[in-house]
């Protein structure tokens, strides 16, 4: 069967959508076009990939205007009567073709707070874990970093805000660190401010596109979203906490004190 | 002269995959500067793709397992070919890897009293690799990245190394390119760690994307470091054979370790019939016995599909080739008959598999849980590599460490699934710590400025010919003559008539020309990875051919059995002063004698 794929193919300075007609077979997946595309007409086109089974999240592009992972998009599942438009993410700079530079999404995790442990469980300097209670972040460890989460949220897509927001993803990274049973950071503040988990507005499109099916929305940001409340804007908790930290201090003054004795 | 930018660090790291990560993390943590090249983006390197977890005698789920076990485990399945001290390092120093990627951030499944729970692989005697689903890599790589980020480490992405620069005899930096935009970039360093992982694309059907070349094989041996037993590449026996689009793409091994079992056209568990003589103590006789292993009895011998690698590889493709394949010219892997023994079958399967379940209902719309799978042989994994020190994991190029799958010695003619993230992680801490203290007790080395012109000349030389031959055509029609003449089954004839082949396709590659300009040029990109890929397809011929037996992975039909000649020796390919590929027969290290009664003890 013929097909025809209509690529954007361009840089920075612009571009335009080329046709290429192409043979296509049973199984085909999106990736599997490009390619073929590349190898005879195009050696030039520009598209990144590694491992074409949905595990490393690099072929990341829109597919007749929807975020896909190229490599697991079957032609099949697609109307192959009409061309099928390929191109790239619209929430990231564009490289060349369909590819995007993602750095910004490098720079945005390098700024959260890392994994920091309590004392091992155990003589031999291990843990003890319950399954059960890390079957949560599990699912968010699932995370391919894809970014096509980040592609469909209109907080960065429409309103440019990657200065102020982090975006689905980290807070999906976010949740796996804060919800890890042995973590003993906080990140609660700058979720709120740096972060700006409340751009959110919760309106699920990052948990439609996800290739790993992790409930972004539901298990990551909305329980983030409730630890931000309570601890910002719960009046017995604010109360509470203030009261604390002033005994804290008084605590820290009297030891300090003590020491200078 | 060349337009280039300048990067200078104590310790270059060349590969983003787990060795290398941890060598970073490692080499960084020793106090010396730290850049890491990655050809991908960070976080994407093979490692990802790694499913059925870490090998390490932790002892959790057997209290029976311990280094020793391991070790001589990881003997027999390499045909004790292997450098013992890298096999014994290995062994002892894996548990302790696994707990440190905890201590990182980790989650690894459970066992019921909360610590790491370890699963059944091929070759190994008890319950072992530590693993999450069927996920681990992801995991792994994760950890290790997230961590490194906070360790400062410069991290450069989507660098391709042309060539290693040397001051005299000792390594002095790398030369290569951004993908971006094609600027070519030096990167000055005391000391460098090549992590380049494997060589899947020289062949047709493979579980490696497109970035395993072999450059850090080719960038060593050009740099005139030594490659040992490149004849050995491991076919895994299961990969996807149908749809044609995702022939090759890996099934992993965990599916056998929880129970599935290997069929023929006619119904039959083929396995049964085909037992090694060294491993039918070990090896259950009956399908009843097979299963209770699966289950966790420990008076159970594990079922013949858990047998080693290569082994299984073989006897699939004897049983297509005989006529008993499936329809697509594979054989069945069928993990849902396990609903005759346990009644929640089917979420078991998608608990421990999930991605398996994915990958087959998503490309191959079947659902395993219902219905077998079609597998067949796929290339995997190179057990050749740059000839290391096994300590310190320096080549014989002062200054040039590697580790990984580019390095080899561990895992001789055959590696058992699951030793190869532990061998990422030992080795990458060893080659990582190594090299910062060669850094720190070195200086830099001089740079070449004849070496820098002569690669750029050569990385440009595709643009002078617009019209010469597409570069994928050579790439494919290498990947189709190492299939065919190098691959699973070999004989002498074969193979000689792929070194006449070899010398063609360097003329051809030569000439090839591309469009466009030097920007993210995938057809560019291509045209320069073939110097690597040919290097190494010349390299596994030589050694394939020099190996006048069948050992572990290497089957030749014209010398079907083990030859005592080949027993004490690795093949070793190394360039000549007047640039041609020399291989010869290097002796083994002579194995002391507490390891051989270690060996002796678990026969």
């Amino acid at each position: 069967m013929n097909a025809v794929f209509k690529i954007w193919r361009g840089d920075a300075n612009g571009g335009e959508f080329r046709d290429y007609a192409i043979e296509v077979s049973e199984g085909m997946v999106v990736l599997d076009a490009v390619h073929d595309i590349q190898r005879t007409q195009a050696n030039d086109l520009a598209c990144r990939w590694n491992c074409k089974a949905g595990k490393c999240g690099s072929c990341s592009a829109e597919v007749n205007g929807m975020p896909k992972l190229m490599c697991m998009t079957r032609l099949s599942d697609l109307p192959m009567d009409k061309p099928v438009r390929i191109e790239p993410m619209k929430a990231f700079p564009i490289m060349k073709d369909i590819i995007t530079d993602v750095s910004w999404n490098f720079r945005v995790k390098k700024k959260i707070k890392p994994f920091k442990p309590r004392p091992p469980d155990a003589a031999d300097g291990t843990w003890r874990m319950k399954q059960q209670d890390i079957d949560r972040i599990e699912e968010f460890r699932k995370c391919i970093e894809c970014f096509l989460c980040q592609d469909v949220c209109h907080v960065l897509r429409d309103h440019r805000k990657h200065d102020e927001f982090i975006g689905p993803r980290f807070l999906v990274h976010v949740a796996a660190l804060e919800m890890h049973p042995l973590d003993t950071e906080d990140r609660i503040e700058e979720l709120r401010k740096a972060q700006g988990i409340g751009y959110c507005n919760i309106t699920k499109c990052c948990t439609k596109v996800c290739p790993e099916e992790i409930h972004i929305t539901d298990n990551a940001i909305i329980p983030l979203k409730e630890r931000v409340v309570d601890r910002f804007f719960d009046p017995f908790g604010w109360i509470w906490r203030g009261l604390k930290r002033r005994l804290d201090r008084t605590a820290t003054a009297n030891a300090a004190a003590a020491r200078k004795v | 002269m060349a337009e280039y930018e300048t990067f200078t660090h104590d310790v270059l790291v060349i590969g983003s995959g787990g060795a290398g990560l941890r060598a970073a993390i490692e080499a960084s943590a020793a106090g010396v500067s730290v850049g890491m090249v990655c050809k991908c983006l960070l976080g994407k390197a093979h490692t990802v793709m790694a499913e059925g977890g870490i090998a390490a005698a932790l002892a959790n789920v057997d209290d029976r397992d311990n280094w020793q076990v391991h070790f001589a485990d990881t003997m027999r399945g390499g045909q004790y070919v292997n450098n013992w001290r890298m096999a014994e390092l290995h062994a002892k120093e894996a548990p302790a890897r696994v707990r440190e990627l905890e201590a990182w951030g980790a989650v690894f499944d459970r066992t019921e009293d909360g610590r790491i729970l370890q699963r059944n692989f091929g070759g190994h005697k008890y319950p072992r690799l530590a693993h999450v689903g069927d996920r681990t890599g992801l995991e792994m790589i994760r950890t290790l990245q997230d961590t490194g980020v906070h360790r400062g480490i410069d991290v450069h992405m989507e660098i391709c190394i042309l060539t290693l620069l040397k001051d005299g005899n000792r390594i002095a930096g790398a030369f290569g390119y951004d993908r971006e935009r094609g600027r070519f970039k030096l990167f000055r360093a005391k000391a460098i760690v090549l992590a380049t992982g494997g060589i899947g694309k020289a062949y047709k059907i493979t579980s490696n994307s497109w970035d395993c070349t072999g450059d850090g094989h080719a960038l060593a041996y050009h740099a005139g470091a030594e490659l040992i037993d490149m004849e050995f590449i491991q076919f895994h026996p299961t990969g996807m054979v149908w749809p044609p689009s995702v022939r090759g793409m890996l099934v992993t091994e965990g599916v056998r370790g929880e129970g599935g079992i290997l069929t023929n056209n006619e119904g039959k568990r083929f396995m049964f019939d085909a037992i090694p003589d060294n491993y039918r103590a070990q090896t259950a006789d009956n399908a009843e016995e097979g299963w209770r292993y699966c289950t966790g009895d420990k008076n159970a011998r594990r079922p013949p599909e858990l047998l080693t690698r290569d082994h299984v590889a073989r006897c699939i493709v004897r049983e297509i080739k005989e006529g008993r394949g499936t329809p697509h010219g594979g054989v069945y892997l069928d993990i849902s008959w396990i609903k005759e023994k346990i009644s929640n079958a089917e979420e078991h399967i998608k608990r421990k598999l999930p991605s398996m379940y994915h990958q087959f209902k998503a490309l191959g719309d079947i659902d395993i849980t219902k219905e077998p799978m079609e597998v067949g042989p796929t290339t995997h994994y190179i057990m050749g590599g740059v000839h290391v020190d096994p300590d310190t994991e320096m080549s014989r190029v002062p200054g040039l460490f590697a580790a990984g799958e580019c390095a080899a010695g561990i895992n001789g003619a055959n590696r058992l699934g699951g030793n190869s993230l532990s061998d990422l992680l030992v080795f990458g801490k060893r080659a990582g710590e190594f090299a910062a203290r060669y850094a720190r007790d070195n200086s830099l080395g001089e740079v070449d400025n004849r070496q820098i012109d002569t690669a750029v000349a050569a990385a440009l030389r595709p643009f002078e010919h617009e019209t010469g031959e597409n570069p994928y055509a050579v790439q494919r029609d290498l990947q189709e003559l190492m299939q065919h003449n190098v691959g699973i089954v070999r004989n002498e004839q074969e193979m000689q008539t792929a070194s006449e082949e070899l010398r063609k396709l360097w003329d051809r590659a030569g000439h090839v020309g591309v469009i466009g300009n030097r920007d993210f040029n995938p057809g560019w990109h291509t045209a320069l990875d073939l110097k690597s890929l040919l290097t190494i397809s010349e390299a596994i011929t030589k050694a394939a051919i020099e190996r006048k037996e069948s050992r572990g992975a290497q089957f030749r039909e014209d010398l079907p059995n083990k030859d005592e000649k080949f027993s004490k020796v690795n093949t070793l390919v190394a360039k000549a002063a007047d640039g041609s590929m020399q291989v010869r027969l290097e002796p083994l290290p002579e194995m002391p004698d507490y390891l051989k009664r270690v060996i002796e003890e678990m026969k």
